[in-house]
């Protein structure tokens, strides 16, 4: 990579350790991915729940944040992905002290690095949405899907170590999404239906990120007709992310960089019909059984418009199976003064803050508290389940909520 | 049979050698395995019960979310890791993960790398003159 003297400078240790290791690792990457230079970004955003750094990612961060010489804090605003608990809800999850601990110490390493514990993956919605052309360095696939194709930010998906090393270099190695010639769509996708609840968004996305398959792959969507929501569009592109690992997709008419069709794509891609039938196969392939032990709605964490809606589902209704409604730190307040955290409660929900279903030691959750069979609106979170053990399926919030009060989930 | 090169466009790690698990099918750390049994786990992936511990993991393409990126730095500090990735494309993710656990990784190939590889192969992949060789 073509590095500038404040680089080259930082390379040598002039900056300190941190920087230097930082800049060390964003290298190997742009050199695997043959990045020309770097480009500054404006803000990093970082996954690291306690159950995918480990031990050793734990001690790794310590490592870092005990050095005091040279700078050792991040230059630009960099922020947390949700956490591997929710503190005052980790003995009723089922969680251990050694997983709580080990939060807390991560918790710890990155203050003293200068991250700023946000705990959300709805950064987009509750602390500061990217503008367009915007260089950032996100973590979360749904940040980054949402912040490229609704906002028209720059970003690849950044792990862990590389947002942090963002952070801590204020620059991030210019290839993928960085690029211009990237951003350009690879297959054309014609749906004939536009869907009216969150989990038929986050389907529609589900089938999509399938067809597409690959991170390098930019679907370009026609048919979607009015002006989808933030939480609408947030679904859709967590699903398609998770589905596909689909970083970028524009709606023509709707998304920032495609007007037109022409903006984006060349006449010659190849068409994909994707119908309402397809939407509803693959909702019915988890559908699995029609006892559920749990209902979670979480993956993305759930707006204060989401939880106002399922509060006034719960309203009158008393559950005979638990039911976890999930929150960034942001919302949890506002739900809490507006009365839904209350009404949700009053009902036997839990409302959950700072943390993420999947993220938060799914695979111990399940043998600890006996949840196997669980109801979602999320299609992001059906797809991830699988692998830690459970059968997740897939339903409307209103279908989900009525499957808490009878612990049957009906058919659709 | 006579041995055969297979170039890589993308490489980063340690030369390797070791047996070949192999499949049409996608990878993620977080969606695909158990990483304390060290076996695929996802009921739908292809190679779901088998373990991947000591592998070359030959396969198509990254799936998933951006977990992997810590995933293979702690796996690796137990011993319970695949011993490289060779994808036909990969994700900045696997990528990130790679760079952080000092993980063998190749990908981006002139053919389906997970039909020319068969399963159970032993295979050398060196990643510092990008290629793999089997046989």
């Amino acid at each position: 990579m073509k590095l500038n003297d404040e680089e080259r400078d930082i390379l040598a240790g002039k900056a300190g350790p941190v920087p230097q290791q930082a800049l060390k690792h964003q290298i190997k990457v742009g050199d695997f991915f043959a990045a020309r230079d770097f480009v500054p970004v404006t803000q990093a955003h970082i996954m690291a729940d306690t159950e995918s750094l480990g031990e050793a990612g734990v001690q790794w961060l310590e490592g870092l944040a005990a050095t005091t010489e040279g700078e050792h804090r991040v230059r630009i605003p960099t922020i947390t992905d949700p956490r591997g608990t929710d503190f005052a809800k980790a003995d009723w999850l089922g969680q251990t002290s050694a997983m709580v601990d080990l939060e807390r110490r991560a918790i710890v390493a990155f203050e003293k690095l200068g991250v700023a514990m946000t705990n959300t993956c709805i950064n987009y919605q509750t602390i500061q949405p990217p503008t367009r052309n915007e260089h950032t360095a996100f973590g979360d696939t749904g940040v980054v899907i949402y912040a490229n194709s609704v906002c028209g930010a720059r970003s690849n998906f950044e792990g862990g170590p590389s947002a942090l090393s963002a952070g801590l270099t204020g620059r991030t190695p210019r290839y993928g999404f960085h690029l211009p010639e990237q951003r350009r769509g690879s297959l054309r996708i014609q749906v004939d239906h536009t869907p009216a609840t969150l989990n038929g968004w986050g389907g529609l996305g589900g089938v999509i990120g399938r067809l597409a398959g690959n991170y390098w792959a930019v679907p370009v969507i026609e048919g979607i007709e009015g002006a989808p929501r933030s939480d609408q569009l947030k679904h859709f592109g967590a699903s398609m992310a998770s589905f596909g690992s689909i970083a970028l997709y524009h709606i023509v008419g709707l998304t920032p960089e495609a007007a037109k069709l022409s903006d984006v794509a060349a006449s010659d891609l190849p068409v994909h019909r994707v119908t309402k039938a397809d939407v509803e196969a693959l909702q019915k392939s988890y559908h699995t059984d029609d006892t559920v032990d749990v209902v979670v709605f979480s993956a993305p964490q759930l707006s204060l418009y989401e939880l106002g809606d399922l509060a006034a589902l719960c309203d009158g209704r008393t559950f005979s199976v638990p039911m976890l409604a999930v929150t960034s730190p942001q919302v949890k307040p506002d739900s809490d003064r507006m009365g839904y955290t209350a009404r949700i409660e009053a009902a036997g929900g839990h409302v959950l803050s700072g943390m993420c279903f999947y993220q938060s030691y799914a695979r111990e959750i399940s043998e600890a508290r006996g949840w196997k069979r669980l109801a979602t609106n999320s299609a992001k979170l059906v797809n991830i389940l699988g692998g830690y053990g459970y059968r997740p399926m897939l339903a409307s919030m209103e279908a989900c909520v009525e499957a808490a009060a009878t612990g049957k989930l009906v058919r659709t | 049979m006579s041995a055969r090169i297979f170039k890589a466009r993308h490489a980063m790690g340690p030369v390797v050698r070791g047996p070949a698990l192999v499949a049409n099918d996608g990878f993620s750390a977080r969606y695909d395995l158990d990483r304390i049994k060290g076996v695929f786990s996802r009921p739908a992936h292809k190679l779901a019960g088998q373990s991947y511990v000591g592998k070359i993991l030959v396969l198509d393409t990254a799936k998933g979310g951006v977990a992997t990126a810590w995933m293979l730095h702690e796996m690796k500090s137990r011993g319970i890791v695949p011993l490289a990735l060779v994808l036909n494309s990969v994700n900045p993710i696997l990528a990130q993960g790679a760079a952080l656990g000092d993980v063998a990784m190749l990908a981006g190939f002139d053919e389906d790398i997970t039909a020319a590889i068969p399963n159970g192969a032993v295979v050398e992949v060196n990643p510092a003159e990008g290629w793999l060789k089997v046989g």
